[in-house]
């Protein structure tokens, strides 16, 4: 029976979970409940994506209303992967949380805090499998409303300003996607994906679908914070609690760009976007420019979840320089850095993390003569900021290869030049970092221990995690290269 | 408003047919316009007319938070409980004809009206809570 239902059961069991986390209140119960879920909901999703490869797309009706008419739940390989990764993350993220979220929520609210995260989980989970394109808005909802939630409760009082700030950004993306989707859903009637691309292609002359793929883009890059409609992202980073701004940093741009990527492909056709208007024209000079702005100005932050928030949206600008190329190379690298990136900006926040509920503080003054206070933790950091760079041997390695791949195989060298040359200035960024960290001398004698054991696993698992992709590539880059090939209609 | 008697009394012999209101077009949703959502307002409006004439400490003791928090939880519960019971029963998540196989009519009916139901807890008990946070609010100096 589990195994029919699988599509739904990934979505069901945490939504349910949820209000259950309000009805147990007990603080370590719900703790417990909730990793507990989250682990089910990493094997479940593991099954689905073993499902996908081997039998092919997998198709759930709700209610037994069979698409276009009812609401379809459809996993092929792209959403079965993301699938997976939003789920490791958050099945990894629950250890980390037990310490942190003690540490840094006041306890009347732990209960409220896990059913937030379960929440945003089902949001993002539901956001990925579904085949229905008003579906999409209910989760995007789901998950965004408990993402402003999650870092309203950070411990700094501007936390609310930043939260208030992603919800007006937030909400005017989401409505934006509403009213793309609106206009299409009057053109053809339909809301289900699929049927939308067979009826849609009818419509390219008029000016509806013009105004829909217009509205519906524009929301998406506002979610998936693409330069420079970025803004809401640093704040919002920087002031939530560390599990926060981990589990959003991994996984939620990550979905909205699984959005953009089933939408621009998937719906309106790669034909019409690039081809008839030239989407690509706007997407890569944005991505690189994205890229140097976003990077320079992570040069410059003093605080150091700041910095990297920064530094995620200058990453953005890589997963949309490859979805750009519009190429079996390009996507692929898309893809797969999607999934990289997610593993090592995940672990370093998770540094950042440990950092914190030793010093109370992610301000880089702070951090000085860190690498002999906490060797572990700098350790992990450091590992985490080589892959950022992209250092061989480490998954952002991997990513850029496909990327400058892709951009030699396209003849446009100088893209592929000016994309190397940006790993510079996130080495300029990282050093920073260990320059503080290892060369400078505390200013006071204060013995800081090691974080917690919990802490260590979840920062450890991600960071060994992105070393392991680095060199055993297998399963990354054969699922991006499936994902791609179905995405652009060609079988590798 | 304690104090006013016009308010109190009109309040008085308001409240109830309001909340009398609501259980109508929760349950008479599946035949006219209504449902789970409409009706969890109305509710929800009998209880803030309550607190705005009697204050909210009076509105807090007949309707306590805790029950409320807990009243959000139990609608959505109900409403995926009821998926759930159609997925046990061998079809598939939220197919009501599970609930009555030998009429599926009568199944589908029931299984909208336990939804609604859901649907009406949740958005009443969301409602009152929200009310309550706002009016508890004290102003910051």
């Amino acid at each position: 029976m589990i195994d029919m239902h699988l599509p739904i059961l990934l979505i069901v069991i945490p939504l349910v979970a949820a209000p259950l986390c309000v009805l147990l209140r007990q603080k370590t119960l719900v703790w417990a409940f909730t990793s507990l879920v989250c682990l089910a909901a990493l094997c479940m999703a593991s099954m689905l994506l073993i499902r996908v490869l081997e039998e092919g797309v997998v198709s759930y009706a709700i209610g037994g209303w069979i698409a276009p008419w009812g609401i379809e739940y459809r996993v092929d390989t792209i959403n079965a992967f993301v699938l997976l990764l939003v789920s490791i993350i958050a099945a990894v993220l629950t250890f980390f949380a037990l310490p942190s979220v003690a540490d840094e929520i006041s306890g009347k609210q732990h209960y409220l805090f896990y059913t937030a995260y379960l929440l945003c989980l089902t949001g993002l989970m539901g956001i990925t499998i579904t085949g229905d394109a008003f579906n999409v808005f209910v989760f995007l909802e789901i998950s965004s409303l408990s993402s402003y939630t999650l870092i309203a409760m950070g411990r700094d009082r501007r936390a609310l300003t930043a939260s208030y700030q992603y919800l007006l950004m937030g909400t005017l993306g989401a409505t934006f996607i509403v009213i793309g989707i609106g206009l299409m859903y009057m053109m053809t009637g339909t809301l289900n994906m699929f049927d939308l691309s067979q009826r849609l292609p009818a419509m390219f002359e008029t000016r509806t679908a013009m105004v829909a793929f217009a509205f519906l883009t524009v929301g998406m890059l506002i979610k998936l914070a693409m330069f420079p409609l970025h803004m809401w992202l640093p704040n919002a980073y920087c002031y939530a609690p560390s599990v926060v701004t981990a589990f959003l940093a991994a996984t939620a741009t990550k979905v909205s760009i699984y959005v953009f990527l089933r939408f621009t492909f998937t719906v309106w056709g790669a034909e019409f976007v690039f081809e008839k208007l030239n989407l690509d024209v706007f997407l890569i000079p944005l991505s690189l420019i994205g890229i140097y702005v976003a990077s320079l100005s992570a040069i410059y932050q003093t605080n150091i979840k700041r910095l990297l928030a920064y530094s995620s949206v200058a990453q953005i600008g890589y997963m949309m320089l490859g979805i750009g190329f519009v190429s079996l190379a390009g996507l692929t690298g898309g893809i797969v850095h999607l999934f990289n990136h997610a593993l090592m900006k995940a672990a370093l926040f998770l540094a950042v993390g440990c950092v914190v509920l030793r010093l109370g503080s992610s301000d880089l003054a702070d951090w000085k003569g860190l690498g002999r206070r906490m060797p572990v933790t700098m350790a992990a950091f450091v590992l985490a900021g080589l892959s950022l760079i992209g250092v061989p041997l480490t998954v952002g390695f991997i990513s850029k290869w496909y990327l400058i791949l892709a951009a030699l195989e396209a003849g446009w060298w100088p893209i592929a030049l000016l994309a190397l040359l940006s790993s510079l200035l996130a080495v300029v960024y990282m050093w920073r970092v260990v320059e503080v960290a290892y060369f400078q001398k505390a200013d006071d004698d204060l013995n800081v221990k090691e974080a917690p054991l919990m802490m260590q696993i979840s920062m450890w698992v991600l960071t060994g995690a992105t070393v392991y992709f680095g060199i055993q590539t297998d399963l990354t880059v054969n699922v991006a290269q499936r994902a791609a090939g179905l995405l652009l209609g060609v079988m590798p | 408003m304690k104090h006013q008697s016009i308010p109190r009394v009109v309040g008085k012999w308001l409240i109830p047919p309001i909340l009398l209101f609501a259980l109508y077009v929760q349950f008479h949703g599946d035949f006219g316009p209504g449902g789970g959502f409409q009706a969890g307002v109305i509710f929800a409006a009998a209880v803030v007319l309550y607190a705005l004439i009697f204050g909210l400490q009076a509105a807090k003791q007949i309707v306590k938070p805790r029950i409320i928090e807990t009243l959000v939880a139990l609608g959505v519960l109900l409403y995926a409980g009821t998926g759930l019971i159609s997925l046990f029963l061998g079809y598939n998540f939220l197919d009501y004809t599970a609930l009555d196989p030998d009429s599926a009519p009568h199944g589908q009916h029931l299984g909208i009206f336990l939804v609604e139901l859901g649907v009406g807890i949740t958005v009443a008990a969301v409602m009152i809570a929200i009310f309550f946070a706002f009016a508890g609010r004290r102003r910051l100096r």
